[in-house]
């Protein structure tokens, strides 16, 4: 078994997850309350993962972050190396290709908050911070649950942007998913077996996890 | 003046329906004022629109010579900002937080222990809403909204959420409370019963337009016009023509039966009002006090619990409430020829159809 890739894959899953946590709650909340009437194109682009192909955000992602393209030049500013085929470059491709993931679910839980429960935070004079970090947080639990745990496992499961973006570079950019391909490639089947069988497993396990929590926030808090 | 609620404003909703209110209500004369009207009215709007839940399209509204809306300056307090208590009509409790933390969520100071003692909910302290009684949380709502030192309160339709003997019992435990928290308050409800128990002063709102506003008994024995006095429940709106006057008594035409009621210098068309409860039946001409003796025939008994709606045809269509015990002596039933007596006093007469003030 590959323990370097699978380190990795943890290692790229646990940053994503976290990452995608605090940049995709505040979306969510925009999403979830702004009045805007044109919200629907945000939530179609933030969608847009689920529908493109690996290899056509790969291919975006690795334009966008290549030596030339200002994102590019910036991180070299900055940090002095080159994005594409680096644990950095994986990052970034992996937080946009698993962002529909926590901003879905978590949009879903806020907007399902019983509107009334904020107007009363409101009408007792809790500020919208207060209101979110009292109310509508706490009741969104389920919700910010299943963002987290899909987020963490479809980034485990990624495979054609991480090709794309990151190549096959063992303690780098090796995930679990290319070390399998890689394991085939090589004729090596038991090797194949144990690692399918053990991200199948795993893939499992995740979703038996997160549909539990969906169901327990249906029966943790009825309504009144 | 410096007490009162002034509010002027509108607005339309979705579906092309406006909701209007152009009151004034004297804060310090009324510590309960109720607004009353059918479902639909726009009760509850006008109660958000003042708690700043919504924003009127064009207006004012001022509390207590401080303006909570202008359309005309923009101005438009946030609802926390307007120190307006709003206790909603299924409460909105906090259900992940205990009684004492829902309190706690918008005290001013250290209140929240005093609160609690004074609403009742210290044995309570540690539960979740969801396992309080309904009126428990009803009372936990109000209590929640006190604590938060309200200036005003907004109450939406507070009783509905029970069931009929909680609701009774509670009416008048939630007057002693709403007194008790000596903060003004302005009660929606749609219940007559309710009204009267729990109001000093009455709003009353047809069709999304505030049609009278004074103390409640007032305003249900002399509703301003036909609207009102259909939706504060007089049974009797009777078309009817002045045709002389004397000794400070009217001589009216109404359908083919003649009535009398006292001069307050009304002429031509008027609509008579009589409340059933003022109509008195019997079988023969009982000579009394009563101005007004019509023979006619019952077209109709209807028992509700102890008391019984009797419909009379005197020349014109009278309806009477009496007690199912005078419908069993009387042996009234279909048909049969008696007497409705009216005092003139009890007819209070508004203006005609197509006639205006």
């Amino acid at each position: 078994m590959d323990w370097q890739a699978i380190f990795l894959s943890l290692r790229l899953a646990t940053l994503t997850t976290g990452l995608l946590l605090v940049a995709g709650t505040p979306l969510a909340y925009w999403l979830a309350f702004s009045p805007r009437r044109w919200k629907f194109a945000v939530e179609a682009v933030v969608a847009l993962p689920l529908v493109l192909p690996p290899t056509v955000l790969g291919f975006y992602v690795l334009i966008a972050i290549g030596p030339h393209s200002p994102i590019g030049a910036l991180y070299r500013g900055l940090f002095g190396g080159t994005l594409p085929f680096s644990f950095g470059g994986l990052l970034v491709g992996s937080l946009l290709y698993s962002l529909p993931f926590t901003v879905q679910p978590v949009t879903a839980a806020f907007a399902g908050v019983d509107r009334r429960l904020i107007e009363a935070a409101r009408c007792l004079g809790a500020s919208p911070w207060k209101t979110f970090i009292r109310v509508v947080a706490p009741l969104s639990r389920g919700g910010i649950g299943t963002g987290a745990i899909l987020t963490f496992a479809h980034t485990v499961g990624e495979f054609g942007v991480v090709l794309m973006v990151g190549g096959n570079i063992a303690g780098s950019t090796r995930t679990v998913s290319i070390s399998i391909y890689d394991q085939v490639e090589a004729l090596d089947y038991a090797a194949a077996w144990h690692t399918s069988l053990l991200l199948a497993g795993f893939s499992f396990v995740v979703l038996v996890l997160a549909y539990s929590l969906g169901r327990r926030k249906g029966s943790l808090w009825p309504a009144i | 003046m410096a007490g009162d609620l002034i509010c002027r404003c509108r607005k339309r909703l979705a579906q092309g329906f406006t909701v209007e209110g152009d009151f004034t209500i004297p804060l310090d004369r009324a510590p309960v004022t109720v607004l009353f009207g059918p479902s639909g009215a726009g009760k509850t709007t006008l109660l958000r629109l003042l708690a700043g839940l919504e924003r009127p399209d064009a207006g004012e509204i001022v509390f207590r010579g401080r303006t909570w809306f202008d359309s005309s300056t923009g101005v438009c307090l946030a609802p926390g900002r307007r120190r307006a208590g709003f206790v909603f009509q299924d409460y909105a409790l906090f259900p992940h937080l205990t009684v004492a933390q829902n309190v706690k969520f918008g005290a001013h100071g250290n209140t929240s222990d005093a609160v609690l003692r004074q609403f009742g909910l210290v044995e309570f302290a540690d539960r979740l809403p969801r396992q309080l009684s309904g009126g428990e949380q009803q009372r936990l709502a109000l209590a929640r909204a006190v604590a938060a030192k309200p200036e005003l309160l907004l109450l939406d339709e507070p009783l509905s959420a029970l069931d009929l003997n909680s609701r009774v019992k509670l009416r008048h435990e939630l007057r002693r409370m709403l007194l008790a928290a000596a903060v003004p308050s302005l009660v929606v409800t749609h219940d007559r019963t309710e009204a009267m128990a729990l109001g000093d002063f009455m709003a009353v709102m047809v069709d999304g337009r505030l049609r009278q506003l004074g103390p409640v008994q007032e305003v249900f024995r002399r509703p301003a016009d036909q609207e009102t006095a259909i939706a504060v429940g007089i049974e009797n709106v009777l078309p009817a023509e002045v045709e002389s006057r004397s000794n400070g008594l009217l001589q009216l035409r109404a359908g083919q039966a003649r009535l009398e009621c006292v001069d307050r210098g009304e002429s031509g068309a008027v609509l008579a009002l009589i409340r059933a409860e003022d109509v008195t039946i019997s079988r023969d001409l009982a000579p009394g006090s009563a101005r007004n003796h019509l023979p006619g025939s019952v077209a109709g008994v209807a028992r509700e619990g102890p008391v019984a709606r009797v419909e009379l045809e005197c020349g014109l269509p009278l309806v009477a409430l009496v007690t199912a015990q005078s419908v069993a002596d009387l042996d009234l039933h279909l048909g049969q020829t008696v007497y409705a007596a009216v005092k003139a006093t009890a007819i209070h007469l508004l203006p005609g159809p197509g006639t205006r003030e």
